[in-house]
């Protein structure tokens, strides 16, 4: 009975290897093509000019700024809904996934509103006597950290609610009652707890920040290139393709190693040991 | 006990006060921050205005009607149908590959699971981009063009793992002695499977079925390559009219899916919330 699960597998994973693993093969094989056979020649062009070496640093900030601003604004969430009742619970779910499934594109178009020169921000400021003018947050690096944020902030709050709608209540009366006063409790108890969640959560915002390409096309605007337009710039307008090879195995193993090393943290003893 | 304001004997009220502050307050706010955006993309499509300004100085159905219009909006229409078909068959696809391979996995010792399921698992963790551009090459190589059933072909493979996921968080809370109970009863395994296995997995099917169809509908890294000229698919002809024009029509096209989201959650729910008294 044990190994007749098998032949169900087979389709997916002819699917997986034919579909999915040969093409990233070729990929990687792609980007060693050079005038005259295999050649490093790509990725010694990409790393060599300084322009695209910006772009990937400014692509990997772009993350990290993603991921500090997220986890800003998803801890106190979290914790809204680590002391709420099971309808206010229930409430903060169904307010997170409304974002998480609505279109990325509509929710890069929301932020056009909001960031625009007649947006909210603008006109408040402007209310508020800060600003003289209509001011455009629009092409700017906050604007797009502002919208990343937003965007994925359901990718980190999911991975913690998981975590805290498992954990009993118990866990923070028992520091209370040996006295800890609430914050105490949670930089000591609530925050080791998240901390699994946080980094799965981290994981995903800067896989999915670093390869947001509408948003950071739309929002970021010619000025501020990340990495996947680069990639499309080099596919589309210059059909060089060893080089949109190239350029994607960088982003790859740079998403990837950090994967695996978060992956490495978050599977340490001392971390989940006592969660 | 939840709360945190049974102060004790000595205890110092501000921070317990603050911590509340922090917690309801600036809480409270960053729930704001997370849906603020969904409602004002919904309101602004019911401007009267020309503009994207906010907030909206009239209200008025025009932009619908803009939508609506079968000449003025013909090419948003094929976008729109051309979406639908390649979500539709991308769930399609993903029902035959990946329900299948939950339904074997389960089967299976955990030791072999845990060396095939990174495998069908890893679409969901690439940049989408790489992989349209991956697989851009290789069509390339076999002489395929950009094509409607490209299109489709790379959602089953990026999207699938994301039924299989949900399938089998499904199945492994399964007992597995309610398939071999029908067995030993003396039911085909073709009975089992559509009276035993599959409506108990359908929770999970209908849940995976509905995250494949909405990430389908959002795509953009993997049509932008493999999808061709006549293709145009409704994320990417939203991309084009906000890069070209701020068209307010986007407005509206947003308002919409704002709304088909909202009610296929709520059917959602009542359709997969478990029974009360479980």
């Amino acid at each position: 009975m044990k190994a007749s699960g098998f032949p169900y597998v087979i389709p997916m994973l002819l699917l997986s290897v034919a579909f999915f693993a040969t093409p990233l093969a070729v990929l990687v094989g792609f980007s060693f093509i050079g005038s005259e056979g295999a050649t490093l020649a790509n990725y010694i062009r990409f790393f060599g000019d300084a322009f695209n070496f910006r772009v990937l640093v400014n692509t990997a900030r772009l993350g990290l700024e993603t991921v500090v601003g997220t986890t800003l604004l998803g801890v106190p969430i979290a914790l809204l809904y680590w002391h709420s009742g099971k309808t206010t619970r229930q409430v903060i779910i169904f307010l997170t996934l409304i974002p998480m499934l609505t279109s990325n594109v509509v929710r890069t178009f929301a932020w056009i509103v909001i960031l625009g020169r007649q947006g909210p921000i603008s006109e408040t400021l402007m209310a508020l006597g800060v600003t003289g003018s209509p001011t455009s947050l629009m092409f700017t690096e906050l604007g797009l950290v502002m919208a990343m944020c937003q965007i994925d902030l359901p990718l980190i709050i999911l991975p913690l609610i998981a975590i805290l709608s498992r954990t009993p209540v118990q866990f923070s009366e028992a520091a209370q009652v040996s006295g800890a006063g609430p914050w105490r409790i949670f930089v000591t108890v609530l925050l080791p707890l998240m901390l699994p969640g946080l980094l799965a959560g981290w994981i995903l915002v800067f896989a999915s920040t670093s390869s947001s390409f509408v948003t950071q096309a739309v929002i970021g605007g010619a000025r501020n290139v990340y990495v996947p337009q680069l990639i499309y710039r080099e596919v589309g307008t210059l059909f060089d393709w060893p080089m949109a090879s190239a350029i994607a195995v960088v982003l790859l193993l740079s998403t990837g190693c950090l994967l695996v090393a978060m992956t490495m943290i978050s599977r340490h003893r001392r971390l989940v040991g006592h969660a | 006990m939840r709360d945190t304001d049974k102060s004790q004997i000595g205890e110092n009220p501000i921070p317990a006060f603050l911590y509340k502050a922090f917690v309801f307050g600036f809480g409270g706010l960053c729930v704001i921050y997370l849906v603020a955006p969904i409602f004002i993309a919904l309101t602004m499509s019911f401007t009267s205005g020309q503009s994207l300004k906010y907030p909206p100085e009239g209200f008025s159905l025009r932009w619908y009607e803009a939508l609506l219009d079968p000449v003025r909006s013909a090419t948003e229409h094929v976008a729109a149908w051309n979406s639908l078909k390649i979500a539709g068959l991308a769930v399609l696809g993903s029902l035959l590959f990946a329900v299948p391979a939950t339904i074997g996995m389960s089967r299976m010792r955990r030791g072999t699971v845990g060396a095939i399921e990174p495998l069908l698992l890893a679409p969901l963790v690439l940049p989408s981009l790489v992989y349209g551009l991956a697989a851009l090459i290789v069509a390339n190589f076999v002489g395929f063009q950009p094509s409607l059933w490209l299109t489709v072909t790379g959602h089953i493979v990026v999207f699938g793992p994301l039924m299989y996921r949900a399938a089998s968080v499904v199945a492994q809370g399964l007992n597995p002695s309610l398939a071999e109970a029908s067995t030993v009863m003396g039911a085909t395994w073709f009975t089992t499977l559509r009276r035993v296995i599959l409506p108990l997995l359908m929770p999970g099917i209908l849940a995976g079925a509905f995250l494949v169809f909405i990430q389908s509908l959002d795509n953009v890294s993997v049509s932008l390559f493999l999808a061709d000229a006549q293709t145009t698919v409704l994320p990417l002809r939203m991309f084009a009219l906000i890069e070209e024009s701020l068209d307010v029509r986007v407005a509206a096209i947003s308002g919409i899916l704002i709304g088909l989201t909202l009610i296929v959650m709520l059917v959602a729910r009542r359709v997969l919330a478990p029974p009360k008294q479980a």
